[in-house]
């Protein structure tokens, strides 16, 4: 059966998109059908984290307004057999979007046997943002170790708890998981960002990952390639343990300490991924 | 793994290739903002003459004519692809000419 699952925040430029690929990768590879569905109406990016930019053709709003079916709008990744792309229109703003449009899209994608359908959320507590949220199952919410998006997590919570499919129906609520992401130890130690200890303790959801600042996040988006193939990269790695403790594994985290080399790996200069 | 070759061949200048991807994305996307829909409205406008020509009631139309538009390669190649129904074809046929070059 398959399962929705919001990427969201509240805040913009946390990390949702970046994630949404990531993970909607991770989950491909390990065999799981994914699709990550872009509502971000007006303001498309996945595509272009995703690297099929330029076979974009038909989009989410065409196949709510049944003006093309859904298998014209699904991209299929390039890269991988079990991964799809269904993106957001360029030209139109959130208002495209209705409901029960919404709806229906979403049964259609669960009737085309995906395991996992992924909504990357815009910012903000508007429309736009409540369409993506609306029929989860399963809630990802993305951090920062930053006061504001901490805050904005928290109002995204409750939205979650009151506005949803699930609350309005009074199915049982949403799984939420809280995902830390640009997290960057060195400051945390500095005392100059909030502790993973901090965010946790204030917002009181189970963690699913600590995914760390990296330069390979950046060099992934600049090749539009999800940075979860890039698996020698300090993000990559955190990534794939968030998509493993998501299937119910335990993992333990990685990447939220400052790398206290031995004298002996000093010698060695161990190859890692940078702390930033 | 494969992947990771893939992503070191691409690692060497990844903001060239960034700038690369993004002007093709926004001068295509720039030429498309007169004309929003283009491709809809050109979906719309090619099956409306199909259903006119052969005599299928316009809200038949979706389910008896296919018409997939698609962009590949390179280029911003759009392709038409167009299955005519059987029933269509014989009632075309009578009219000898037209009816190859649907
Ligand atoms: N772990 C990370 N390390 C470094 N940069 C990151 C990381 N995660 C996200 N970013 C950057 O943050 C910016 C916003 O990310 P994005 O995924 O688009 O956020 P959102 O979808 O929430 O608006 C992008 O420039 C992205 O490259
Ligand atoms: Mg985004």
């Amino acid at each position: 059966m398959a399962e929705v699952i919001v990427v969201t925040s509240g805040k913009g430029g946390v990390g949702k998109t970046t994630s949404s690929a990531a993970l909607g990768t991770g989950l491909a590879l390990k065999g799981y059908r994914t699709v990550v569905v872009d509502f971000d109406v007006g303001l498309r990016n996945l595509d272009l984290i995703m690297g099929c930019e330029r076979r974009v053709v038909y989009d989410l709003v065409n196949v709510v307004k049944q003006e093309a079916n859904l298998n014209q709008a699904l991209i299929k990744d390039k890269r991988l057999e079990e991964l799809y792309i269904l993106p957001a229109s360029q030209t139109r703003d959130k208002d495209a979007l209705d409901i029960d449009g919404v709806a229906r899209v979403i049964e259609e994608l669960k009737a085309a046997n995906f395991d996992y359908i992924i909504c990357d959320s815009p910012a903000g507590i508007e429309k736009g943002a409540l369409m993506a949220l609306y029929f989860a199952d399963r809630a990802i919410v993305v951090t920062n170790p930053e006061v504001s998006s901490v805050r904005d997590s928290d109002r995204i919570l409750g939205i979650l708890a009151s506005k949803s499919k699930r609350a309005e129906e009074k199915l049982e609520p949403i799984r939420e998981h809280l995902l830390v992401t640009r997290y960057s130890p060195s400051r945390v130690e500095r005392g100059d960002m909030l502790a993973l200890s901090d965010i946790e303790e204030l917002l009181a959801i189970p963690l699913l990952g600590v995914i760390p600042e990296s330069l390979a996040v950046l060099r992934a988006s600049n090749s539009g390639i999800p940075v979860t193939f890039d698996q020698e990269s300090d993000a990559g790695q955190a990534y794939l343990d968030a998509v493993d403790r998501f299937l119910g594994h335990k993992v333990p985290l990685r990447f939220v300490n400052t790398k206290k080399r031995t004298l002996l790996q000093r010698l060695f200069k161990a190859k890692e991924g940078a702390t930033a | 793994m494969s992947w990771i070759d893939l992503f070191r061949n691409k690692k060497r200048n990844t903001a060239a290739t960034a700038k690369e991807r993004l002007q093709i994305v926004i001068s295509h996307e720039r030429t498309r903002q007169s004309q929003p829909d283009l491709i809809t409205a050109m979906q719309a406008e090619i099956l409306s003459i199909i259903a006119k020509y052969l005599g299928i009631p316009n809200d038949k139309i979706q389910e008896q004519v296919k018409v997939d538009v698609e962009r590949r390669g390179e280029h911003s190649v759009l392709e038409l692809n167009i299955t005519l129904p059987e029933s269509a074809h014989n009632k075309v046929l009578p009219k000898e000419t037209a009816a190859e070059e649907a």
